[in-house]
């Protein structure tokens, strides 16, 4: 398939029906390949629409410390960033329509070449790129290798951007707009907020791709108050992660624990949100 | 003094960057706060009222002009003759309280209350609860765990002054650590807070905005050359850490081609081995902590960590002037190893009385070589960008194990 095309099938398959897509987040290589590739099964067979993949990297500025402590185990084993893709690779081979997105810090993308890492990704699969230290402002950098690579870009809108910055966010991301209710970091210490509709009317004005919100989404609560301010999907990273952290040394109960929790998320998400908007 | 002839012009920022550095690679939640302080910063810079207010601190507070003083004998040869700049003379111990109370009165223009701040040695974090204290602002402190415990005097001095010191035991648990912690916290905090960084690196503005705060070290040293030998230096020498003592000292002189600008890395246990902090010598070009820089990193763009037997120069980038700096030709990097500096810590202390910081013996061992090698009369000019006193303990254990660092 396309790569272009995966999310928008998605959104297309989960708008239709008025459900908000269900995107999980974990580490790749955590706590170890392969307990990795089995946590990224059970979010699959649990009800995720898509995947939001995240390399682990030395200095995590935008992460709280659930998802740091989760980045110190790959990087412990010597996972390099190289398995990483490479384990992307296998999920890709077997689901080949599920958007698969990568989260990773600037310097993972710069240190081998922009051109190199980006092509890498291509290769195994990967659908979008999410930069977390990379403000639209320096997108230059690295959106035309992206394009030319056939990923798409996605870039983060804070709740109280200014109406130029989220022109040029909406403008720049492709695949989905990555929306925050809320300012901080990843954690679920700071709940999420109703996002603020008229922001995300802005983006929409400015005909932004699909919005996912993400940052602090933990409960069923939260993805109804999502759907009520009208994202088109979510995502939750610390909830699911902090699972990993707490039972990684007893596989078979944070396997169980993370289907039970990505049910009841993947429920709420693919309720009939007609009403609640 | 603003660098205004074409020929300078390739040394200076163009946005954001210098050269194809610097940048502000940070979450897009941070751009709001950097972009507020760019603004404020250049505001604050051509406003009179604040100046003078800065420079009635620097006065009559901090100790400005510092006293520039010839060496009688180290680095004393026939044809040599060695400068410093006596940056330890400044309240605080080192010339970190130039720029930060630059940095805490820009907060107050901004209207924040809250400082937060991230140190290695201890002299940064030091310097800002210093210039909070006499400010009357909330200040919290972010330190590598592993030096809050290398460093306890310092976290004494600082709570003293009433700053919060949060140990940071995330990541390699040093600086590098702390800066990300003082970055986490800034992206939820910045409404009131300000982030004072601690040196010339960053995102954009800081590496420009430290840069202009700490000038006035080379404009000072300049005219104090000019008096005592009616002539410029041949070569500015001074250490770097994130390079904001060097660039102090450099910027005032990048104009005037014929005198050498060098600046000092930590070497560790030698430029070869993997202990050292010579993010410019042996590092790669990179993007940590906001900007597009040098730093020590692994071929798949892991941060590495630095080592140096002194704290404040024990971090695994720089600041992105000095690449540029480097790049273009215009400044030269050597590296100066551990042993090397210890020598010139004790050899500084017992030739001219005084003790100098373990960073700045970097600086002083390299101006020491050069001096045996010269040919031609030449004036060294030397940062000596702070005061040993801090060093004492580690010093005198390491001594005491018989040099063995
Ligand atoms: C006395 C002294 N000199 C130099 C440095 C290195 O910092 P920079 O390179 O920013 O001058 C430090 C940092 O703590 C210091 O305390």
């Amino acid at each position: 398939m396309e790569a272009s095309m995966r999310y928008q099938t998605m959104f297309d398959k989960t708008s239709s029906n008025n459900h908000l897509a269900y995107i999980p987040f974990v580490i790749v290589g955590d706590p170890n390949e392969e307990l990795s590739l089995q946590i990224i099964d059970q979010l699959v067979e649990s009800g995720a629409d898509g995947l939001e993949l995240g390399l682990a990297f030395s200095d995590p500025v935008a992460d709280g410390p659930v998802i740091q402590q989760a980045a110190l185990r790959p990087m412990a084993n010597s996972f390099s960033i190289e398995a990483g893709l490479n384990l992307i690779g296998k999920v890709r081979a077997k689901y080949p329509q599920l958007p698969i997105g990568l989260l990773t810090y600037a310097n993972l993308v710069f240190a081998q070449g922009i051109e190199t890492f980006f092509n890498k990704c291509r290769n195994v699969g990967i659908d979008s790129v999410l930069v977390a230290d990379c403000p639209v402002k320096e997108s230059q950098l690295f959106a035309k290798t992206a394009e030319n690579s056939g990923l798409q870009l996605v870039f983060i809108a804070p709740p109280d951007a200014s109406d130029e910055t989220l022109k040029q966010i909406a403008d720049n991301s492709k695949g989905y707009t990555y929306v925050l209710s809320r300012k901080g970091i990843t954690g679920t210490e700071v709940a999420a907020t109703k996002a603020k509709t008229g922001f995300l009317g802005k983006l929409r004005e400015f005909n932004s791709p699909p919005l996912v919100q993400g940052f602090g989404i933990s409960e069923p609560k939260h993805v109804f108050d999502a759907a009520n301010a009208g994202v088109d999907g979510i995502i939750t990273g610390s909830a699911i992660v902090n699972l990993i952290n707490q039972h990684y040394n007893n596989p078979q109960i944070m396997l169980e624990k993370i289907g039970d929790y990505v049910r009841s998320i993947a429920q709420a998400a693919h309720t009939n949100h007609a009403d609640t908007a | 003094m603003s660098l205004n002839d074409t020929s300078s012009s390739k040394f200076e920022y163009d946005g954001a960057y210098i050269g194809q550095y610097g940048g502000q690679f940070v979450p897009q939640i941070l751009v709001p706060a950097l972009e507020q302080l760019e603004e404020a910063f250049e505001n604050a810079i051509t406003d009179d009222e604040f100046l003078s207010e800065l420079n009635s601190l620097l006065n009559n507070y901090a100790g400005r002009p510092t006293p520039l003083t010839e060496c009688k004998t180290f680095g004393r040869t026939e044809n040599c003759r060695v400068f410093l700049k006596r940056e330890d003379l400044l309240h605080g111990g080192a010339h970190k309280t130039n720029q930060v109370l630059a940095q805490a009165l820009l907060a107050k223009r901004m209207g924040k209350t809250r400082i937060i701040a991230e140190t290695g040695a201890g002299q940064h974090g030091v310097a800002t609860a210093l210039a909070c204290a006499l400010l009357g602002l909330k200040v919290t402190v972010y330190m590598g765990k592993k030096d809050c415990d290398r460093q306890a005097p310092n976290v004494f001095r600082m709570r003293l002054m009433g700053a919060e010191v949060i140990p940071v035991d995330n990541g390699s648990a040093s600086l590098k650590d702390a800066i990300n912690e003082a970055l986490r916290d800034w992206a939820s905090s910045y409404d009131d807070t300000h982030y004072l960084l601690g040196t010339a690196a960053g995102p954009h503005p800081f590496p420009k905005m430290v840069k202009r705060f700490q000038q006035v070290i080379g404009e000072e040293a300049k005219k104090q050359m000019l008096e005592q030998t009616g002539q410029l230096p041949d070569a500015v020498i001074a250490c770097v850490g994130g390079g904001s003592n060097a660039i102090g000292i450099f910027a005032d002189f990048i104009k005037e081609e014929q005198v050498k600008l060098i600046g000092v890395e930590p070497a560790g246990h030698g430029l070869d081995s993997d202990a050292h902090g010579a993010t410019l010598l042996k590092g790669t070009e990179g993007i940590i902590h906001g900007a597009r820089t040098h730093t020590l990193q692994t071929d798949e763009g892991q941060i590495i960590e630095s080592h140096s037997i002194s704290a404040g120069l024990d971090y695994p980038a720089v600041g992105p002037e000095h690449v540029h700096l480097m790049t273009s030709g215009r400044a030269e990097y050597v590296g100066i190893t551990d042993e090397e500096a210890l020598e010139a810590f004790q050899e500084l202390s017992h030739a001219e009385g005084i003790i100098p910081a373990l960073e700045s013996s970097h600086a002083l061992a390299y101006a020491k070589k050069v001096s045996q090698g010269v040919k031609q009369p030449t004036v060294l000019l030397v940062n000596l960008s702070g005061r040993g006193d801090k060093d004492l303990s580690h010093v005198m254990s390491v001594l005491e194990k018989g040099g063995d660092i």
